[in-house]
């Protein structure tokens, strides 16, 4: 067999990995926002743009995990266990964001409680992400075939850090979305939290970044080593022309530009850790070639995947694009 | 030592309650995905506003029920790493890919279809949402295949071989889809599903009915919902004896467990305990009540087949009867109520008097319920009966569970108990508000003359709008 397919299949679940962040990072972006929207009017808009598409968005979560447990079984097994609290906090905090969008408007009396079900699930689900975006990077103990560690090893000031990014960033993507999405007052409240939020997310991408290398040699290698320190030269040059696009399509008051600029952000900070990443699948225990499942499975959800990926992208596609423009508080079925 | 048999005991029932309270909802959605195509098609093709008010009454219970299926099904695309890691990388090179292609062709149908199915009649045109309709209707069919296909295999498995790091190699991918117990499993399964809906629509339809026999919209319902119980029960009945007969072949002792038989009968002439208490300690059924050589001709269709009892197989690999045992009696006696009401209904029906046939009603909405109760005590028939396996005869349930704590695993359990309780509580609860309120027909009642027919009366009839604020009391928005 020459094709690699260990590789192709991490690049598929780095896609998918992507492609949650990104599309569910701003429903969870609009949910930690909620209490900084301008009244209930406001959080109800906000909540009917993502309301169509919230669905489809969370399944590529549904995809990561489960395109982990098929085509990476070890890997599947060892992180599962070793970020036990985190992925059972985020599976709750979905529940709550999940079920929101329909029990809002089922009940008077409860409102407010789904709406703080809302914000906290997202909040809590984004913090989850981020703590266990920070537990990878810092690396898991593996003993045989399974996690080694304790049941506290995630929580570490470093992983403190990247919650607190990632949540912020959500944010931003939640805030530019909005300004997508909205207008009149609405879309000027999105603008003014979008700008102090994003030098939030710059200076918070900054110190993830100084402190990813002093955690381990190896990252230390990787970035200023030769010949990969080329990223590090070509991937901050490009996270700055990004930044630089935000700040100037908030300040021209553009309604596409800040959005695109925050998901420019986004995939590049993604490649970044792409980078630090490779060829780990667990950073430092285990690659991707040892956690991969035998080439017969790996070949046989290929074959379908080839042909319903783009099947999906295209359907999704669709799916924004019938529901495109700006949303205005008498449309939706409510 | 006290505490790993805790924690793999503490993992068992973490995992029984979070997939017991998942299977309700898609055992709803699957059949509402269907009745909601079949009410838009009718909509569409007779241009009768009756269909367009009740598919608009449906789904907006099929929003709120899908929504819970969704989260509480993410959850289960993940309890199998955090709570059976060891399961998930000897068995996930088979049964990864067959949950991956669940994900690939049903999860993201249904979710990308859906948004246009619940907002999109307008903005996509009546083609298109006819369309995106059928879809998710599609989509939840498909997830039902992938998903028993696996699980069949975890009951039957086939077409595999065994690495030497002890994974569970693929060999041909076909023998492992259509396992033998997967057909029986799927069709069992999805009609148990329209049961369940079917029961569900005519219990609204019969509440509504015994409120106001004149509604239109109920009488429709009630009507669809009756047709199925009649036609589909036998079909069910027909099909779970084969599954029993599938399943005699290849988990005997599964059999022997549901039907409390703890002795063999090598030449046959088993009879069929009606009830008695398993007691697996002692390896007895008490007090039971039989009918001679009946077990035999159910099981086997014969008098004089050998049939295999509990202590045919050794005592470490027998499932539990004192359990399955009842589920698997109260399965049944439901399926047989089914009929009944099918064949109540039939009789109403030809006597011309199904929309006011009282009792009839109240027996309906009494069966309300009943689908639901059927599928769980199916499922933990199914399940409890495999075990001690995951996957069946290879691989233990105590040699598949995560290298966790119990404290830990008592301490997430405690969490989704709390959690589910509360979040699905209200759930329900307002999807039974949404069946209380009386489905629309294409008659408003402000403008209605017999409103007296309708239950109202004449001085409310006087005063339109009062009577259309009593009706809506509960409607938030």
């Amino acid at each position: 067999m020459i094709i690699d397919l260990p590789f192709i299949w991490a690049g598929l679940i780095a896609f998918a990995v992507l492609a949650y962040v990104l599309l569910d990072g701003f429903d969870l972006g609009i949910g930690i926002l909620f209490p900084f929207l301008r009244n209930r009017e406001d959080r109800h808009l906000a909540m009917n743009t993502i309301a169509p598409v919230w669905d489809g968005n969370e399944t590529w979560l549904v995809l990561g995990g489960g395109g982990l447990f098929a085509v990476f079984p070890l890997a599947y097994a060892i992180v599962m266990p070793a970020l036990y609290p985190l992925i059972i906090a985020m599976l709750l905090g979905l529940i709550f964001r999940g079920v929101a969008f329909e029990f809002v408007h089922r009940t008077k009396r409860m409102q407010g409680f789904w709406e703080f079900g809302f914000w906290g699930g997202s909040l809590v689900a984004a913090i989850s992400q981020g703590m266990a975006l920070g537990a990878l990077v810092q690396g898991i103990t593996v003993e045989g075939r399974a996690y080694g560690g304790g049941n506290w090893d995630w929580l570490t000031p470093f992983s403190a850090l990247t919650a607190l990014a990632l949540v912020v960033g959500y944010a931003v993507l939640g805030a530019t979305w909005l300004i997508l999405k909205t207008e009149g007052a609405s879309l000027e409240r999105a603008q003014k939290l979008a700008a102090p939020l994003s030098m939030a997310l710059l200076a918070l991408i900054g110190a993830v970044s100084l402190a990813t290398p002093f955690l381990e040699t190896r990252y230390m290698a990787r970035w200023f080593g030769w010949p990969s320190g080329i990223w590090s030269a070509i991937v901050p040059l490009l996270l700055a022309y990004a930044a630089w696009q935000l700040w100037q399509g908030l300040r021209n008051q553009d309604h596409l530009r800040p959005f695109l600029a925050t998901v420019a952000i986004f995939v590049l900070s993604y490649v970044g850790l792409g980078v630090s990443f490779y060829p780990y699948l667990v950073p430092h225990s285990l690659t991707i070639y040892a956690a991969a499942a035998p080439d017969g499975s790996l070949q046989f959800l290929l074959l379908g995947a080839v042909v319903l990926l783009p099947m999906i992208l295209a359907y999704t596609a669709y799916s924004y694009w019938i529901f495109r423009g700006k949303v205005r508080p008498d449309d939706g079925y409510h | 030592m006290l505490k790993d048999i805790s924690a793999i005991d503490l993992a068992r029932l973490q995992f029984a309650f979070t997939v017991s309270a998942h299977i309700i909802f898609p055992a709803f959605t699957i059949g509402l995905a269907s009745f909601l195509t079949v009410l838009n098609g009718l909509w569409l093709w007779t241009r009768d506003e009756a269909y367009l008010k009740l598919f608009d009454y449906w789904k907006t219970i099929f929003a709120v029920v899908f929504g819970m299926g969704v989260v509480s099904g993410i959850v289960m695309s993940y309890q199998f790493g955090t709570n059976w890691s060891v399961f998930s990388d000897k068995a996930g090179p088979v049964i990864g890919p067959l949950l991956g292609y669940e994900v690939l062709s049903a999860f993201f149908l249904e979710a990308g279809f859906l948004g246009i199915m619940l907002f999109g009649r307008e903005k996509a045109g009546e083609k298109l949402h006819m369309a995106a309709t059928a879809i998710v209707m599609v989509g939840t069919l498909m997830s039902a295949f992938w998903i028993l296909s696996a699980n069949s295999w975890m009951q039957t498995p086939q077409g595999y071989s065994i690495g030497e790091n002890g994974q569970f190699l693929a060999e041909d991918w076909w023998a492992i889809i259509f396992n033998p117990s997967f057909p029986y499993r799927l069709v069992h399964m999805v009609l148990a599903a329209y049961l369940t809906t079917a029961f569900v629509v005519g219990a609204v339809g019969a509440w509504h009915l015994l409120r106001s026999p004149d509604s239109r919209g109920a009488a429709i319902m009630f009507s669809m919902a009756m047709w199925m119980a009649l036609i589909v029960t036998p079909i069910q009945i027909v099909a779970g004896d084969a599954h029993g007969l599938n399943t005699l072949e290849y988990q005997p002792a599964k059999i022997a467990a549901m039907e409390g038989h703890y002795e063999s009968f090598p030449k046959g002439h088993a009879p069929l305990i009606l009830f008695g208490l398993p007691d697996d300690a002692a390896g007895v059924t008490r007090y039971k009540l039989e009918i001679p050589l009946l077990g035999s001709l159910i099981l086997t269709h014969s008098l004089d087949k050998p049939l295999r009892g509990l202590d045919d197989f050794p005592k470490d690999e027998r499932p539990k009867s004192a359990l399955i045992f009842w589920t698997f009696r109260i399965m049944v006696a439901i399926g047989f109520a089914m009929l009944g009401i099918g064949l109540w209904s039939a009789w109403a029906r030809w006597r011309g008097r199904l929309y006011h046939a009282r009792w009839l009603h109240r027996a309906a909405v009494l069966m309300g319920p009943a689908g639901f109760l059927a599928v769980l005590c199916g499922w933990i028939t199914t399940e409890v009966g495999r075990q001690p396996y995951t996957v069946y005869g290879l691989l233990k349930t105590s040699d598949s569970v995560a290298p966790l704590q119990a404290d830990a695993v008592g301490a997430s359990l405690l969490a989704f108990i709390g959690v589910y309780f509360l979040v699905f509580g209200f759930g329900t609860f307002y999807v039974l508000r949404l069946m209380g309120k009386r489905p629309k027909d294409q008659i408003e009642i402000g403008d209605i003359g017999p409103a007296r027919a309708a239950g109202i009366t004449p001085v409310q009839a006087l005063a339109p709008r009062n009577t259309t604020r009593n009706m809506e009391t509960d409607h938030d928005h």
